[in-house]
């Protein structure tokens, strides 16, 4: 039996055969030749063959699809074959270029062409290059890059996996995440979570699993292990039969001494609202509004805003709602409010700062927002993330105010903010800490990086320090300014005890988490979790902060979280 | 060599289901049909059955192409090309 340790990102207990994502695709070498013995017509030759190989497979991924992803696969399974990607290639054979090498710069002009013309066509770009790595798997005899096809469930193992690479990820058939590389709040960790399917990253050595290898996921533990024992099988079931009824959260966060922590959900539309208050969510404590409107060049109309948004607030009739106005920027760009050419996005012109560089966009969403409250029975709440500053605090209120919205607050992800937080509550009503950028800033750690998951870890004492002086600095301001948490850690059931117990009045998360959060935090008294708080803040490292907090849990090995 | 004028009616010009549709369609014309901008020379036309071509000529909704083609049957292909080209395809 061999193990591999990791990080566990999501809970669950399963039992499956592993399939590798395959390797992205090397480019083939510029100035690649014909392989000796190959002549031109008959590199030309394989080359159609790939290319009718891989339109064949996309037209029957096409046939299988509906609405727009089978226009794209329709359209994307005409390019592979497409007379002027063919023509162009065939000419640089002729010349001696080898097939592979051929098709790979054919296509690169192809999407150079299209990225010039902006817009639309630009996105289009991405199909072309996508198509070009099909050809050239296929001229290679590997496997077409993305997920592997299979009738039958299995556990995905990569390298690292992006949010590209999981959009078309079925549940029902990719039964677990597990990764080589990434880190806790890397997007592997984000998808997993709310499809609530178990997942492990930074598991060294696991992407070279032969596929088809049977194997346990553990994903609370953090554990891979290779042929899996009757006791193993015995803990996927119970895991199984457990998950059911952890499902079932009965809508009321409270620790065992009845102080109340309320647990809403984080939501990108009214879908997701809809399910979120399906599973019981207290209200939301996060509408990322970039959600509603990402694939868009052009600023959303204020109605298709008020739509959006009264989508959210009708599915919490009398509950609060967060709104969270555009969050654009970094890993989430919006073509009409963000430079894609800045140096370093994440510590560029996003959130909040869009607002100088491209004013009016946000007031007309304050706006929107406004009319979408005063058609619904919502308590609608607004804040804006990256505010770095009590004079934007103050600008953002008074932004509110102009709009006729009572209650502003701001996104505490700056660092700046949490050690100020004193004099920027002074001029809002709430502040709500988005952990996952506040690690990234506060452990100057990219999120997105691989090598840096140490680093990007919430349970780094230097974040739960923070988390403390943002509480005190309400507890300063005087008037008992709640602060609440919206990132990634609240989902954490361990580290959700921590937050309560350092004065965090709600915790928000993917609506699949509520139940087990709700479960692990009925299970101390608001005394007992300021002592775990203690504990975990006196650590002086992530792994021994958890483990303390963790040590002081027994339900958490009873659930299997 | 015939030739004909259509307006192209896709609300968002000539991309992704409406070039997928017309790409296919002129692929099956049975004789080589070429599209270019009103107005642009002749030589630069390009390939109507290349959905690549069509999307880099960026046909926008309302602008006029010229389509061409030439032998047997080339005027009846054209005219149910015209016809493709001048329906809400999107609806489609």
């Amino acid at each position: 039996m061999q193990n591999f340790p990791g990080v566990g990102v999501s809970p669950g207990r399963i039992v499956a055969p592993v399939r590798q994502m395959p390797r992205p695709l090397a480019d083939p070498p510029a100035g690649e030749k014909l392989a000796p013995g190959t002549t031109a017509e008959g590199a030309a030759e394989a080359l159609k063959a790939a290319a009718r190989t891989v339109q064949e497979e996309l037209r029957r991924r096409a046939a299988e699809a509906a609405g727009d992803a089978k226009a794209v696969l329709e359209a994307t399974a005409l390019m592979a074959t497409d007379p002027m990607l063919i023509k162009a290639a065939v000419k640089l054979i002729n010349t001696g270029t080898s097939a592979e090498r051929a098709v790979w710069e054919a296509a690169e002009a192809v999407a150079a062409m299209l990225v010039s013309l902006g817009g639309y066509m630009a996105e289009r770009a991405t199909d072309v290059l996508d198509v070009r790595a099909r050809i050239v798997a296929a001229l290679r005899g590997v496997p077409a890059p993305g997920i592997p096809a299979s009738a039958t469930p299995f556990i995905l193992v990569a390298e690292d996996l992006a949010p590209a690479d999981t959009a078309t990820l079925d549940p029902s058939v990719v039964v677990a995440l597990v990764t080589a590389g990434g880190g806790p709040q890397s997007h592997t960790a984000i998808i997993a979570r709310s499809l609530g399917l178990p997942a492990v990253v930074a598991a060294a050595g696991v992407d070279r699993l032969p596929d088809g290898t049977e194997v346990y996921v553990d994903g609370a533990a953090g554990t891979i292990s290779t042929e899996p024992g009757e006791g193993e099988r015995a803990a996927a079931t119970a895991w199984a039969a457990n998950a059911s009824t952890l499902a079932v959260f009965t809508g009321r966060g409270t620790t065992a001494d009845g102080h109340l922590v309320p647990l809403l959900a984080n939501v990108g539309g009214a879908k997701d609202a809809v399910k979120a208050a399906a599973a019981g969510a207290e209200g939301v404590g996060l509408l990322r509004t970039e959600f509603c409107f990402l694939e868009r060049e052009t600023e959303p109309s204020n109605a298709e805003q008020v739509e959006a948004y009264r989508g959210v607030f009708d599915a919490f009739p009398g509950r609060k709602v967060v709104v969270r106005t555009l969050d654009a920027g970094a890993d989430k760009p919006l073509p009409f409010l963000t430079d894609a050419t800045e140096p370093n996005p994440a510590l560029g012109v996003r959130g909040y700062r869009t607002d100088a560089a491209s004013p009016g966009v946000l007031e007309r969403q304050l706006a929107a927002i406004a009319e979408a409250a005063t058609g619904s029975t919502a308590d609608v709440w607004v804040m804006a993330p990256m505010i770095s500053t009590a004079a934007e605090a103050a600008h953002f209120a008074s932004l509110c105010a102009a709009a006729g919205l009572k209650t502003p607050g701001v996104m505490v992800e700056v660092p700046s903010a949490a050690v100020t937080a004193e004099s920027i509550l002074r001029e809002v009503e709430f502040a709500s800490l988005g952990t996952n950028d506040l690690t990234q800033y506060t452990m100057a750690a990219d999120r997105q990086l691989g090598p840096l998951a140490a680093l990007n870890n919430p349970w780094q004492p230097a974040v739960l320090q923070l988390v403390r002086l943002t509480v005190a600095g309400s507890a300063a301001e005087g008037n008992g300014k709640p602060v609440g948490v919206c990132g990634e850690a609240a989902a954490d059931p361990a580290l959700a005890v921590v937050l309560v117990g350092l004065g965090v009045s709600t915790l928000s998360m993917s609506a699949r988490s509520l139940a087990a959060v709700a479960a692990v935090l009925a299970t101390v008294t608001l005394k007992e979790a300021r002592e775990i708080a203690t504990l975990a803040l006196r650590a002086t490292s992530p792994g021994e902060a958890r483990e303390r907090a963790r040590g002081k849990l027994p339900i958490l090995e009873e659930l299997g979280l | 060599m015939s030739e004909r004028k259509a307006t192209v009616a896709s609300s968002s010009g000539l991309h992704a289901r409406p070039a997928a549709l017309f790409a296919e369609a002129a692929g099956n014309a049975g004789v080589e049909v070429t599209i270019a901008m009103d107005g642009a020379p002749a030589e630069d036309a390009m390939d109507a059955s290349s959905i690549l071509s069509l999307m880099t000529l960026g046909a926008e909704h309302g602008s006029t192409v010229v389509l061409r083609a030439e032998g047997d049957g080339a005027d009846a292909a054209l005219d149910k090309l015209v016809a493709l080209l001048e329906t809400y395809l999107d609806a489609v």
